[in-house]
């Protein structure tokens, strides 16, 4: 990857960053697995997914799945940033004049399915595969899942469903933040040794660090031959990532920021100048 | 025409249509043969049977799902709301043994809560043909229909041939009386057919609805019978909550409408396992038993006035 590209991309994950940041006031929103993903959509919308203003209405353009739908402001802002969603609707957020509220619906362009209730993208995004199988398509179709996500039987139930019919256009990244909503996941229910748990299971298996465009792409990019498996990232994440006031803690997990907050975390990403945040996370489970 | 070739039939001409399994052969058995990869089975998984349809709805196809009607509408109820609900995506759920169908396999895969739960999602369609001939004279049109439907699957094979003229929430009228109207659904759709000619023959003039979807529900057919009637009887292989019995008091009450109802349903319990005509022994479900239930139940309620 050349230096040029990776500054853009990052100069494009900070603006989704400070898009995530907007919006975690005035209601708030789930802003530490939000950031845990945003370079990870970046890297996909700019770089990956074939998916842009011209082929929204085609059958023919790349389809992506966010199951772990509340980090779904990483999506809108990437789907601003990459031209889709209008920048303006931003500020409706949780407003009862538009549909932006904390998890994806397909009113808006760009989402191709809603979710919310994890455990559910996975099949929903092999439904889709299978469809460009039969059509013998070369689309790729990406579903992000998280990791506390993969305490859902279901996801298990569809991985082995996605094996055995050999759905190697499907690529599930998971994007391991290492956390659940209240606490670390091998603190509550263990995942590792998780690159083994999706061999097992019948799937190729890639480990990055998913805020790290280049290995993103190295990654994406092996998929290009495709084995007859799923394929599998597990893309190492911080959650929180960009805001040392943030990052790893369990209790900013969702937060209703005040306006001022909201202020001094843009300013931190900025400079890293860390700020004193009183808002305590708002206990949703 | 069985079941089997009619799929086989939209598949070959419609290439929206594909047929989907979680390891539930009985009716398709065939298929697999047919029409190659159009047809998937996903296994024991009835989570992903419903998840993968809607992705595949949300491709424009027409999945057509079977599973047994218990673990469908029961253990991926979540999925069925949430992915085929929201979004309103034309998925085929087929449920298979669904009501006294079960016979002998017990409690686990009685699915007699199975219209109430899926008529409860905004947008979820239900279809309950009365036996193969009726199912097969509707289903083609279920199939072809823009919203997601259930589909109580009903192989029973019976004498009775049912009019192939068939509209979604148009119930089959099969007779008209004036004293007693038997509404019904489903599997016991014969015996409330021999019921009402035992009634008949006893001098009571008894009308007889095959309601065929419960969802759209032919409404202005269930007020006819309130206002028309001097007794309005519902038989069903289903919980009585939820069912037909709540959806024509439902439908009573939101149209200001009243009249005498006689339910009969399984009231909080279980049906006993076994083979379908002793269950039907057992539960008092046979014609006699049917025709005696109603006698007794319009004594009482003479004998009060």
């Amino acid at each position: 990857m050349t230096e040029e590209k990776n500054e853009k991309l990052k100069m494009t994950a900070y603006k989704v960053r400070q898009h995530i940041i907007r919006m975690s006031t005035n209601g708030g929103c789930f802003i530490g697995a939000s950031l845990s993903c945003a370079d990870i959509l970046v890297y996909l919308y700019e770089c990956f997914l074939n998916i842009n203003g011209n082929n929204m209405e085609s059958g023919d353009r790349d389809m992506f799945f966010l199951s772990k739908g509340h980090d779904v402001p990483a999506l809108y802002g990437t789907l601003v940033e990459t031209g889709l969603l209008e920048e303006e609707r931003l500020k409706n957020h949780l407003q009862t004049n538009d549909f932006i509220y904390w998890h994806p619906n397909t009113k808006i362009p760009g989402v191709e399915f809603h979710s919310g209730s994890l455990g559910h993208l996975l099949s929903v995004a092999m439904g889709a595969a299978y469809d460009f199988k039969l059509r013998e398509k070369k689309n790729k179709v990406v579903v992000l899942l998280g990791d506390g996500e993969l305490n859902e039987g279901s996801v298990w139930e569809a991985l082995l469903v996605a094996s055995s019919l050999k759905l190697d256009n499907l690529i599930v990244i998971v994007d391991r933040n290492m956390f659940q909503a209240n606490k670390e996941t091998e603190q509550l229910i263990r995942l590792e040794p998780l690159q083994d748990k999706f061999l097992t299971f019948g799937c190729d298996v890639k480990y990055v660090y998913g805020h790290d465009f280049e290995e993103l792409e190295k990654a994406l990019s092996a998929n290009k031959h495709r084995s007859g498996n799923p394929f599998v990232i597990i893309a190492r994440t911080i959650r929180g990532r960009g805001l040392s006031s943030i990052e790893a803690r369990a209790d900013r997990w969702f937060v209703n920021f005040t306006g001022e907050e909201a202020l001094m975390l843009l300013e931190e990403l900025k400079t890293g100048a860390k700020p004193e945040l009183t808002s305590e996370s708002l206990m949703v489970r | 025409m069985t079941y089997e070739q009619i799929l086989y039939n939209l598949v070959s001409r419609d290439e929206r249509f594909v047929v989907l399994t979680a390891e539930n052969r009985a009716a398709i058995r065939n298929l697999p043969g047919m029409i190659g990869n159009r047809f998937i089975d996903t296994g024991i998984t009835e989570m992903t049977l419903v998840g993968m349809s809607a992705g595949l709805a949300l491709r424009g196809r027409i999945p057509v799902s079977h599973a047994l009607a218990t673990f469908l509408t029961m253990r991926a109820f979540e999925f069925i709301r949430t992915d085929v609900g929201i979004s309103g995506l034309p998925v085929k759920l087929v449920g298979g043994v669904p009501g006294l169908l079960s016979e002998a396999n017990g409690p686990t895969h009685q699915a007699i809560e199975d219209v109430s739960i899926m008529r409860g999602i905004p947008g979820m369609n239900v279809f309950c043909p009365a036996d193969e001939d009726d199912m097969l004279k509707c289903i083609e049109q279920i199939l072809l229909s823009p919203s997601p439907y259930y589909i109580r699957y009903n192989g029973r094979k019976t004498d009775y041939r049912h009019s192939s003229s068939f509209k979604e929430g148009k119930a089959e009228v099969i007779s008209t009386g004036k004293d007693i109207n038997i509404l019904t659904y489903g599997t016991l759709f014969k015996e409330s057919l021999e019921t009402m000619e035992i009634l008949e023959r006893r001098g009571l003039r008894t009308g007889l609805v095959n309601l065929r979807t419960l969802k759209p529900v032919d409404e202005g057919v269930l007020l006819d019978s309130l206002t028309n009637y001097s007794y309005t009887v519902t038989i069903e292989d289903h919980f009585m909550t939820g069912g037909l019995f709540s959806i024509v008091s439902e439908t009573a009450m939101k149209n200001g409408k009243h009249g005498r109802v006689i339910p009969i349903a399984f009231e909080n319990k279980w049906f006993k396992p076994a083979l379908f005509e002793d269950v039907l022994e057992y539960e008092k479900l046979t014609p006699p038993d049917l025709a005696e239930r109603i006698f007794r139940t319009i004594d009482k309620n003479e004998k009060q006035n």
